[in-house]
């Protein structure tokens, strides 16, 4: 499983981003807590290249490079391909970030951040539920993106 | 540069308490209001501002709200706040006046004063739910002169079609949502005069293309892809008015579905060309049901105008299968203020007196009668039917399930809620797939309204509702009104 | 002030009954009067009438016109107008036999006559049309006339008060026909009006109805746009006209019309020609709760709405078939029946006279009743 975002139809307006910061680390989706009292750390970042913009988000690769990089065993690949950090074993060693052939994680400073699908969260991720304009999906892998 | 006379029309208020700075705001807004500076700070310029309200929807943190500029003019009866505005844009560029969607004025809505009946004892009401209620409606001249030999029909699931919106006018995305959205309810949708797109093709069943003054994109072709052909003599918005869509708008895609040059201003002249009078129209008709091989029907859009009774009966006698009807509160895309806010008639009297006159005449089994221009409503659809309509269009309620907020600037083609623009930007803000859903969703929501309606006044067919006068009763009206109208008085 | 019916709608409920001999044998009325007395309280004495078929042999190729009056007056434009138009045979008050309970009522006089050929062939009708034409304008212009029956060989008897005794009034035991059609009224409102009361006839057709028609203004509008003239503001008079406009004007079969009048839904039409019909007819479509008995000279139709939100039941003895809105109306006159069934919604009961039986196509019975 994993987020795809389609291009033709992101409006760059980066409400994914806002809700997937407000979606982790305890904020259970509360923006004004995560921005004006917190930290906002999303685990996504938006890319903007000439009129285009997408969400650039974890694809969960089959076989994926973060996990056989991984020193310490903190990246697993799950169910369905899912690829989840323990943040509890992350040594912050940043090896994952080097290896990710889309730089879809992100640098933190007790572990690396990286998109979980939200899997605390009832429902869709965070971001696709937020999207305005049905630019992300959540797809299975082999589906048509 | 004269002075300035103006305040904003509209005041952008923001909670700094809420706002966290992410810039939404910004990268939705294609007016430019709001902006950040190099230390963090957001600001606003209000003079840009046209009340669209993508910003203050679209804000995670509901930290904007767009309001009336709290400055009004010094209260006046008789001068009022528009009127005032208004002398000072034309002081300020001599030109006239532009402005886009239906006349917003307050004139008697006669809708609002007519109400439905129900059944109680001497007739039972029925459950849509647990008997058949009909809403399938057929368009098309309905005159069987040769036995066994119907003339062509056009079936509709749902007695609401969506009105001719053209492409350049609306985005590609627009069309696309109202086609997917008709082919899935089982109705039409109305390419407007700006041509079909090569992507539109596979929803010809369910279009209905336009032959309007400028004639844009008509080939063989574009009549052999559709289900009727619509001839536009004028619409509810600007009567006796053609259309101009800015060279800036015509796209190297919409030019190449207009067939003409990219960039340059697409023309419709105010009158056909070829259509001076009523045996004029009789010959394009003719010439269409022609070239369509006596396949398809041939429908008549006119504005209600004051003879609009005679008028309607000329073109079904023309022959046209279907008139259809635009009422003064009709929309468009660019229109003249004066010219839109004061013409025509309101569309319940223009329905309920051509109705009566095809019927006097012994004419109305020769067409179907559409009604359009300010169909808010299923009530409003029902109360449409009842006064004569075989089926209504739906234009502004169709681009407000996607998303209008009817700020009337669709003459800019700076449509933040990417509906009325060919901008690339701001045309993929409507993902088709959601469009349609939502198109789709509306009128199926109105087709239980209306079985639920038609169920409480124990009718369960709406054929048995076209012109069913005794199911109306009017409130608040005047006698010569009611009698316009061909309904009795509530009480009555 | 309480308007006049036919200067405002009034909706009603009611009884209906009917009698044919298939074989063209003639009986009393008196069958008729006990079948829908014994629905006495499906009417509140505001309304009874009796249509009969075959009653006046002597006179059968002169069309009969029973015609009531508020006054002289009205008798004397109405009989001017008629004596331009027609070659009168017979000029009659109707035999009546006068009762305490029967009050207020109206002239009622019978005439048979024939159109005067000078007149007939300037107005380039058919028979039929110039009577159709002379009975909406008497209806229409004559203030204080009202025609009640119009065909050949045929009669309505009708008026305020309950079915029995109205029958009673106009003697009907002393007429014999071989179709005999009844109706009790209950309506909502007291209307006190003769010309109100069912069966509503046109030429040979009759019509007696239970139930109202929630599509009567569609309905009415159509037909006004073919010369018809609504001037009661019944339901009724809209289906005796549909009936007429259908299968004499338009030439449908008794079965087409069925598939007009109470059509089949779009989900379950199987044949392209019944579309059609609904197409082109749907503003003659009757919708609402209703059971109807229509009947001319061949015979008689009853059908409910499609829904069947109206009482109808029929039953068959020997060359008799009976219709009426409950089994103990037809019980009553017939104790023993050969089969007795419930038609279901839009299900036609169709009895035509054994020799008429091939001029109307006749839906398969057998099948719809199984």
């Amino acid at each position: 499983m994993k987020v795809v975002s389609y291009s033709e139809y992101c409006l760059g307006c980066g409400l994914c981003r806002i809700h997937c910061a407000a979606g982790h680390d305890g904020y259970n989706g509360n923006i004004l807590k995560a921005y004006k009292r917190g930290t906002p750390r999303p685990r996504a970042d938006l890319i903007f290249h000439q009129d285009q913009s997408w969400l650039n988000t974890c694809q969960h690769c089959p076989d994926a490079p973060c996990v056989n990089a991984c020193i310490t065993g903190a990246l697993q690949q799950y169910d369905r391909g899912v690829v989840y950090i323990d943040e509890e074993i992350c040594v912050s060693c940043y090896t994952c970030i080097m290896v990710c052939p889309y730089g879809h994680i992100f640098p933190g400073e007790q572990a690396v951040l990286k998109c979980d699908l939200c899997r605390e969260r009832p429902g869709q991720p965070a971001c696709v539920a937020a999207c305005p304009n049905g630019a992300l999906r959540l797809v299975n892998e082999g589906e048509t993106a | 540069m004269t002075m300035k006379m103006l305040t904003p029309a509209f005041a952008v208020q923001r909670d700094t308490e809420r706002c966290i700075g992410c810039g939404v705001c910004i990268n939705q807004c294609i007016n430019e209001v709001h902006h950040m500076d190099e230390d963090g700070w957001m600001w606003v310029d209000e003079d840009r501002c046209v009340g669209c309200q993508r910003c203050g929807v679209l804000c995670p943190t509901h930290a904007l709200s767009i309001t009336e500029f709290p400055m009004q003019f010094r209260g006046n009866q008789y001068w009022s706040p528009s009127h005032i505005r208004e002398i000072y844009a034309q002081a300020q560029t001599g030109g006239v006046l532009l402005t886009g969607m239906g006349n917003p004025r307050r004139y008697r809505c006669y809708f609002d004063h007519l109400l439905l009946n129900a059944s109680q004892v001497t007739n039972p009401s029925i459950d849509p739910l647990r008997e058949p209620m009909e809403l399938t409606t057929y368009l098309g001249n309905k005159d069987v002169e040769v036995p066994d030999r119907e003339k062509p029909q056009l079936k509709l699931k749902v007695p609401v079609m969506f009105a001719a919106m053209s492409y350049g006018a609306v985005s590609l995305n627009v069309q696309n949502s109202l086609a997917m959205a008709a082919r899935e309810a089982g109705t039409m949708w109305n390419t407007g005069e700006g041509g079909l797109h090569a992507d539109l093709r596979e929803f010809a069943p369910h279009t209905i293309v336009q032959v309007a003054s400028g004639r844009f994109g008509v080939n063989p072709d574009y009549l052999g892809a559709a289900a009727a052909v619509e001839i536009k003599i004028g619409q509810g918005a600007k009567p006796g008015i053609g259309g101009h869509l800015p060279g800036e708008k015509v796209t190297p895609d919409v030019a190449r579905t207009r067939m003409i040059p990219t960039w340059s201003d697409a023309i419709s002249p105010a009158p056909h060309h070829d259509i001076y009078s009523i045996e004029d129209l009789a010959q394009l008709v003719e010439t269409l049901k022609v070239a369509t091989r006596y396949t398809k029907p041939i429908s008549v859009k006119v504005a209600a105008v004051h003879n609009i009774a005679a008028i309607a009966s000329g073109i079904v006698r023309a022959g046209a299968d279907i008139v259809v009807i635009d009422g003064f509160r009709g929309a468009t895309g660019a229109a003249p203020l004066r010219i839109r806010d004061n013409t025509g008639i309101p569309i319940e009297v223009a329905l309920a007196q051509v109705h009566q006159r095809l019927l006097d005449e012994g004419i109305r089994q020769r067409a179907s009668l559409v009604a359009s221009g300010g169909i808010r409503s299923s009530a409003d659809v029902i109360k449409a039917i009842i006064l004569g309509a075989d089926a209504v269009y739906i234009g502004t309620a169709a681009l407000i399930a996607l998303g209008c907020h009817m700020c009337q600037c669709c003459f800019t083609g700076r449509c933040n809620w990417g509906i009325a623009t060919t901008d690339a930007r701001l045309s993929k803000r409507l993902n088709p797939r959601l469009g349609a859903e939502m198109a789709a969703n509306l009128l199926q929501a109105w087709a239980h309204e209306i079985k639920e309606m038609m169920g409480g006044m124990g009718i369960n067919s709406v054929d048995s509702l076209r012109g069913n006068r005794l199911m109306l009763r009017g409130v608040g009206l005047e006698r010569h009104e009611l009698e316009l109208l061909g309904v009795l008085a509530a009480g009555e | 002030m309480l308007r006049r019916e036919g200067e405002i709608r009034i909706p009603s409920g009611c009884a209906i009954a009917g009698i044919i001999n298939r074989q063209g044998e003639r009986f009393d009325g008196s069958a008729i009067i006990a079948s829908i007395a014994n629905m006495h309280q499906r009417s509140n004495g505001l309304g009874g009438g009796f249509a009969a078929y075959g009653i006046y042999q002597e006179y059968k190729d002169y069309f009969a016109l029973h015609i009531y009056y508020d006054d002289e007056t009205a008798r004397q434009l109405t009989e001017n107008y008629l004596n331009q138009n027609f070659r009168i045979v017979v000029n009659e008050m109707l035999p009546l036999r006068p009762l305490r309970r029967i009050v207020d009522a109206p002239l009622i006089w019978r005439y048979f006559v024939t159109p005067r050929e000078e007149k007939l062939m300037v107005s380039h009708l058919s028979e039929d049309d110039f009577i159709f034409k002379a009975v909406m304008w008497i209806n229409d212009c004559v203030r204080g006339a009202f025609v009640a029956s119009s065909g050949k060989n045929m009669g309505a008897f009708k008026g305020v008060g309950y079915p029995e005794d109205i029958g009673e009034f106009f003697r009907l035991e002393e007429y014999h026909a071989y179709l005999w059609t009844a109706h009790g009224r209950f309506p909502t409102n007291t209307p006190g009006w003769w010309g109100g009361a069912h069966p509503f006839t046109l030429l040979n057709w009759s019509v007696v109805h239970n139930g109202e028609i929630s599509s009567y203004s569609t309905n009415r509008r159509f037909l006004e746009m073919y010369g018809y003239r609504c001037s009661l503001q019944t339901d009724t008079e809209v289906i005796a006209y549909t009936f007429d406009f259908l299968m004499r004007k338009q030439q449908l079969t008794l079965e087409e019309t069925l598939d007009v009048i109470a059509a089949p839904f779009w989900t379950t039409i199987q044949k392209e020609a019944q579309a059609r019909l609904r197409r082109q007819y749907g503003a003659l479509l009757l919708n609402g709760p209703f059971s109807i008995i229509v009947a001319t000279d061949h015979g008689l139709v009853a059908v409910n709405d499609r829904i069947k939100l109206r009482p109808l039941v029929a039953a068959t003895r020997g060359s008799y078939l009976y219709v009426a809105s409950e089994e103990s109306a037809i019980r009553v006159v017939a104790p023993v029946v050969e089969k007795v069934w419930t038609p279901g919604g839009g299900e036609p009961v169709v009895g035509l006279l054994k020799d008429k039986e091939g001029l109307i196509a006749m839906p398969d019975q057998q099948s719809r009743s199984a």
